[in-house]
């Protein structure tokens, strides 16, 4: 799993690939919840997908850019550009199902 | 900190739930409101609970709570904001992140209904987590609209964090910072564009970049998206076992009739079936 920032965010966007980013922050109770599945979901998925986090308390520029106004946002890009997002924790099947329709 | 069972609700179901599970050993922690905010502790005499006529509702509630305590429950007073199922149930009240192999929803009577544009502008200014999302707006103007006893104390958070707070609720907020304005309303929309531009309260527009509902309770349902539901309750069989494994509900969430007889009665069941769920399932 990867720690973006702003300079291996858009490197990986660039390269167009599926992709799923858990914007997040450590005091946020969700979050560190959410946490253990998005890193399942890594392993999971690697190869696949690349999966990462950003930290929004970090990368302010990102998580401003995306107009993510609460946290844990995940959001899924594919071809440089979002094509879905999700926002607090959600099913892991939520996750799941973007990612295989995405394939 | 993990539990073999985890209860979400403070009230007579839930503690009868609490009461059951100790009795079978099985470690139980209570995530709830004070008990002494139960409904049913404004009952100034209950005449119908079985054998124990004329007690006031508060009366039955502290027997309740003392009885659950000193079998060796654990209680977090708070609400349940979100939830997981996955390895087993894990939910998060502050910034705290609490699991269990077992569930047992005990909210009572829960109004799922949202405001217009809630569920539009999730995501987009809508935010139920003062505590995650605060920092999100900073310098800029919020509003806060509180509908549990704890609500005062999350804007006064977000006031600290920076952010122009301005309160709006139904009743006048205990604990509210005095820096902060109030404003008495009931009827409220959230209006927007991309994302939200104002709180629309009794008709006059808040202007403002983020809406922070803070209830007393999340809805099961909210919590639980995949959760069956019938008439606007939670769907459970004999053994209050909830469509989804591992999670069983109790008391006024399943419906009525809303009294504590029936609420102990399945909050004693609930409490038996997720302890053979859990004995079935090591």
């Amino acid at each position: 799993m990867i720690h973006f920032n702003k300079e291996t965010f858009e490197k990986t966007l660039s390269e167009g690939k599926l992709m799923m980013v858990d914007f997040w922050a450590e005091w946020c109770g969700p979050c560190q919840m959410l946490g253990p599945v998005i890193e399942s979901l890594a392993e999971q998925y690697e190869g696949k997908a690349v999966i990462g986090k950003v930290n929004t308390d970090e990368e302010g520029e990102l998580t401003m850019r995306f107009g993510v106004a609460n946290i844990p946002t995940v959001i899924f890009f594919k071809d440089g550009k979002e094509i879905d997002r999700k926002v607090g924790v959600m099913p892991p099947n939520a996750y799941i199902q973007v990612l295989e329709q995405n394939q | 900190m993990s539990y073999d069972i985890i209860v979400l609700g403070s009230g007579p179901a839930g503690l009868a739930a609490a009461i059951a599970a100790r009795g079978r050993d099985k470690s139980v922690l209570v995530i709830g409101n004070p008990w002494q905010d139960s409904p049913l502790a404004k009952a100034e005499r209950v005449d119908n609970y079985p054998g124990l006529p004329g007690r006031t509702g508060l009366e039955l509630l502290e027997e309740l709570f003392r009885h659950a305590e000193a079998l060796g429950t654990e209680f977090v007073t708070g609400k349940a904001l979100s939830l997981l199922a996955w390895n087993g149930f894990s939910l998060t009240v502050g910034s705290q992140v609490y699991q269990g192999r077992a569930l047992i929803l005990a909210p009572g009577v829960v109004r799922a209904a949202k405001y217009p544009g809630e569920a539009e502008y999730l995501g987009r200014g809508v935010s139920y987590c003062a505590t995650c999302d605060g920092m999100l707006y900073r310098n800029r103007p919020v509003t806060v609209v509180g509908l549990a006893p704890d609500a005062p104390q999350e804007a006064n958070y977000l006031r600290s964090l920076g952010c122009q707070v301005v309160y709006v609720s139904p009743r006048q907020p205990q604990g509210l910072d005095e820096t902060i304005p109030y404003v008495k309303a009931g009827k409220l929309a959230i209006k927007g564009e991309q994302t939200v531009t104002g709180l629309e309260a009794d008709g006059a527009l808040l202007p403002c970049a983020g809406v922070f509902i803070l209830r007393r309770v999340v809805a099961p349902v909210d919590l639980l998206p995949t959760l069956a539901t019938e008439e606007g309750v939670i769907k459970v069989d004999r053994r209050m076992a909830s469509n989804i494994p591992g999670v069983f509900a109790a008391g006024d969430c399943t419906g009525g009739p809303l009294q504590v007889s029936k609420a102990v009665g399945e909050g004693h069941v609930a409490a038996l079936s997720a302890c053979e769920y859990l004995d079935a399932n090591p």
